[in-house]
């Protein structure tokens, strides 16, 4: 049961924040909503009418729309052609429909070119088709899956003006995420889902987030706060003037990395900041040895590796928290005791020689299991069936069973909940205690501050700009995530100022404007 | 958690049960669209078929498709569509027969000569798709149906009397020079027809197509590739290797389908070699789910059917009534493994969901008491 004894009341003009853990129900309720699934007792009211969805198409034709998490965009096709895919029975597939999406984006102030490649759009403009198809399709009522994952804080704010935008027209706007800084900042309403069901509602203007999360997982706020530091000058990675290329579709062979350079110490975690897509998955490869660089060095703990397989990299002592787990980390069909072997399949316990070492390997899962706090009825069961922060405590339990000397957390916490969100932090804390080096990439500023020892900002695959994380804000690394300032990083003056992106691009002119 | 054990081996027996219900279903009215009464002809059907010669040559035929299914079922453990194993088996055995019958050696040394040289043989054809996809890109699907028909050919070409062909006496048939009888393969004395010796041969391949994917470091490797090879690759599996490497063995393995029938049967490879039997393993192993008594199992029914099929022509009904019993079976359980594997995937995040709900609530039921 993923749901039961669920009410929630929006509101027409408004904008609804649901809250929860991961795990806590919100996606499903969501995809009830929009005719996904159907639930197995209760009704449904829109307009003070009683429906039933079978299909998102009956929820379009009632008004209600989604933006998912992930975008549902063909990359090769223009805005207008994503825009009117499905629908082209609306308003045609030409003029029309050129002017009708220029018309929505024009009263909302989305600020879309109907014939701009989705392919060189950013993550934010990609959001704001998104939000355009469904209004497009003559949505009323918007539901917007953790919208603010992806967007770096400057483009946070810009997608709540455009919410606001939304709500003064008269939309309803539901709002699901776990961030509870950006739920008091938007929403009107909250509603706080627990375990499958409606924990209580909140009135954004007298609540506090600590309040919020106390009713979100009945206990207090997390913190990745890390501040007595371990790190030591034996250097356990190094990474030399890093290159790596890539053929595009076209057939240009662009470099997605150039002139990377960094060493990890013991007992230091390195965060890199940056919007997705400017190398960071790349970066990650190159270190395991998935791609072939072209120029550049990588020495782990004194040995060089730069042609060493990945598999010899990981018997090594390269741990790995992949940023796509269901891609690269798990083997979702298969039980979790084959997936305890992924990756490890020729150390101990999982293996002697040749052969698989069956009961040990489970054995050693119903340890991690317990250890890691991974809730599962028992390992047999597939990885597919756990929510997305046991898969991941799984994965963290997996990965610091085979005395790792380097970590790589790739958005350690995304998707994950609260309470797993503590642990992993927990995880990390303790491998940089026990001297690993960590390489930490994450899209959550405040994890990277909290978290890291050194800061550093990845730009169309170059490191552009420093930071030392006791000092900087997320405004500031904002700037530099969007090319807008390079060089090390230091608040000028008074920190926390709403223009801070403006400001801080003034920090270092020498190389400023190099790669715009 | 035996119960997760117990459901799954449940839904595993559930999807061909119910595919094989439904392809009779549909044969039936098939049969009663072309006028006959269908119950009559299913009566025939497991009358002849269960009877002793019938069992002999089901079991003699299922050795045959049961590694044809193991070859097959290699590359799909791997996501790989080995649609070669058809050329594969015929270009081996041809090979394997032309030694056979150019040699004169004791048979202890011959008979793993020829089963030798046929598995080389099947893993370099399969092996030229295994370049050809990890260096080129070329699907193997595409690569495969071609080295078929150059199979052909080349079988074609080469068995011509003054190449490797052999007029027999009569002066009527060409084949290769027949394997001198103490290079025969053993047979089980069993009346009316002696059952094949390979048929030992097939046990031991299916156990080490069991062992070498469940217990070995390697069979765990591809089948991660299998299943995500990009989970694979960032577990530090060389794909290509693997690729390359499972293509090599699932053609050794075509390699010994022809084997049976040449070392067993026919002891020569002539115009009247069985050919088609790559596409039956297809069948096979999806039949079997790429699981070695799976595929034993569906090996067995093939064979049944094509024994008792074979009656129902003298009965005065339709001999191609058999290509839509095991087209409609194959139809089917690949629609009925889907549906079946969705459900169980459901059930089972639905089960683990309230599970761990149900223990939730205990622990706060507790904790409350405990305040």
């Amino acid at each position: 049961m993923a749901n039961h004894d669920i009410d929630i009341t929006v509101s027409r003009g408004t904008v609804h924040a649901l809250v929860g853990e991961n795990g806590a129900g919100k996606s499903t309720l969501m995809k009830i909503l929009y005719g996904m699934q159907k639930p197995d007792e209760g009704t449904i009211s829109v307009d003070g009418e009683q429906v039933s969805f079978g299909s998102p198409g009956d929820a379009i034709n009632r008004g209600i729309g989604m933006v998912h998490q992930h975008f549902m965009l063909a990359d090769y096709l223009t805005v207008l052609e994503n825009v009117v895919l499905g629908s082209e029975k609306l308003h045609g597939i030409g003029d029309r429909a050129r002017a009708k999406i220029k018309e929505i984006s024009d009263a909302y102030g989305l600020g879309i070119r109907p014939d701009a490649v989705v392919e060189d759009l950013g993550v934010a403009d990609r959001q704001r088709v998104e939000i355009l198809k469904v209004l497009y399709r003559g949505a009323r009522t918007l539901i917007l899956d953790e919208p603010t994952a992806v967007l770096v804080p400057q483009e946070v704010d810009a997608l709540f003006d455009n919410l606001r935008e939304l709500k003064a027209e008269g939309l309803t706007v539901i709002f699901i995420s776990h961030k509870l800084g950006e739920v008091l900042s938007v929403a009107d309403e909250i509603t706080v889902i627990r375990r499958g069901t409606t924990v209580g509602t909140a009135d954004p203007a007298n609540t506090t987030s600590k309040q919020l999360a106390e009713l979100m997982v009945g206990s207090e706020l997390p913190s990745p706060e890390t501040r007595e530091s371990t790190v030591t000058d034996i250097p356990m990675l190094t990474v030399e003037d890093l290159r790596l290329t890539a053929t595009d579709p076209d057939g240009v062979v662009r470099a997605v990395l150039d002139g990377i350079t960094f060493t990890i110490h013991k007992g230091e975690v390195l965060g890199i900041a940056g919007v997705e897509g400017n190398g960071q998955s790349e970066l990650v490869d190159a270190i395991m040895g998935m791609r072939t660089l072209d120029t550049g060095a990588l020495t782990l703990d004194g040995a060089d590796i730069s042609r060493v397989a990945t598999r010899k990299r990981r018997e090594d002592g390269m741990a790995v928290i992949p940023e796509d787990r269901h891609r690269h980390g798990l083997l979702l069909d298969a039980p979790l005791w084959e997936n305890r072997m992924l990756g490890h399949v020729t150390e101990k316990p999982n293996s002697k020689g040749a052969f698989l070492d069956l009961k040990a390997a489970r054995a050693d899962t119903e340890r991690i299991v317990r250890e890691y706090d991974v809730r599962t009825p028992g390992i047999e069961v597939t990885a597919a069936s756990l929510s997305g922060g046991n898969q991941q405590k799984l994965i963290v339990g997996r990965e610091m069973s085979h005395n790792p000397k380097l970590l790589i957390a790739a958005h350690p916490t995304r998707g994950v909940d609260v309470g797993a969100q503590a642990q992993i932090w927990d995880q990390i804390r303790e491998a940089r205690h026990e001297g690993l080096a960590v390489l930490l990439i994450s899209a959550d500023l405040d994890e990277l501050i909290g978290l890291s020892d050194t800061l550093r900002v990845m730009y169309r695959g170059r490191l552009v700009a420093d930071a030392d994380p006791a000092t900087v804000t997320p405004e500031e690394l904002g700037s530099a995530m969007t090319g807008a300032a390079a060089g090390h990083l230091e608040a000028p003056g008074a920190t926390g100022s709403d223009d801070a992106g403006a400001d801080s691009s003034e920090t270092d002119p020498r190389d400023g404007g190099e790669d715009r | 958690m035996k119960k997760f054990d117990k459901e799954r081996l449940l839904l595993g027996i559930a999807a061909p049960l119910l595919a094989i219900v439904v392809a009779f279903l549909v044969t039936a009215l098939v049969l009663a669209a072309t006028g006959k009464e269908p119950f009559s002809a299913f009566g025939i059907m497991f009358d002849y078929g269960l009877k002793s010669d019938s069992q002999v040559y089901i079991l003699n035929k299922g050795t045959t498709y049961y590694l044809a299914g193991l070859a097959v079922a290699i590359g799909f453990r791997m996501n790989l569509f080995n649609i070669g194993v058809d050329g594969q088996y015929r270009l081996a055995a041809f090979f394997a027969a032309a030694l056979g019958g150019a040699l004169t050696l004791p048979g202890a040394l011959q008979i793993p000569m020829i089963i030798l040289t046929a598995m080389i043989v099947g893993a370099m054809w399969a092996g030229i798709a295994g370049v050809l996809k990890v260096t080129r890109g070329v699907s193997e699907v595409v690569s495969t149906i071609m080295l078929n028909s150059i199979a052909t050919a080349i079988i074609g070409y080469l068995l011509q009397q003054g190449r490797l062909g052999h007029l027999d006496e009569a002066g009527t048939k060409i084949s290769t020079t027949p394997i001198p009888e103490s290079s025969h393969f053993f047979e089980f004395p069993t009346t009316p027809t002696p059952v094949w010796g390979f048929i030992v041969v097939a046990v031991v391949a299916g156990f080490a197509y069991w062992f070498t994917l469940g217990r070995t470091r390697f069979g765990f490797d591809l089948r991660t590739v299998g299943q995500s090879g990009s989970a694979a690759e960032a577990s530090g599996v060389d794909v290509k290797k693997m690729v390359v490497t499972s293509m090599l063995i699932s053609g050794a393995m075509a390699g010994l389908i022809g084997m049976p029938t040449l070392l067993n049967d026919s002891y020569e490879y002539s115009g009247d070699f069985p050919v088609g039997i790559g596409f039956t393993g297809i069948a096979i192993a999806l039949l079997g789910r790429n699981h070695p008594v799976g595929i034993a199992l569906g090996a067995l029914l093939w064979g049944f059917l094509e024994r008792g099929t074979g009656k129902l022509e003298f009965e005065g009904y339709d001999k191609e009534i058999v290509g839509v019993i095991q087209g409609v079976i194959v139809l089917c359980v690949v629609i009925a493994y889907e549906v079946v594997r969705r459900y169980g995937l459901k059930r089972q995040q639905s089960r683990v969901g309230a599970e761990l709900a149900a223990k939730a609530a205990r622990n706060s039921d507790q904790q409350e008491v405990s305040a």
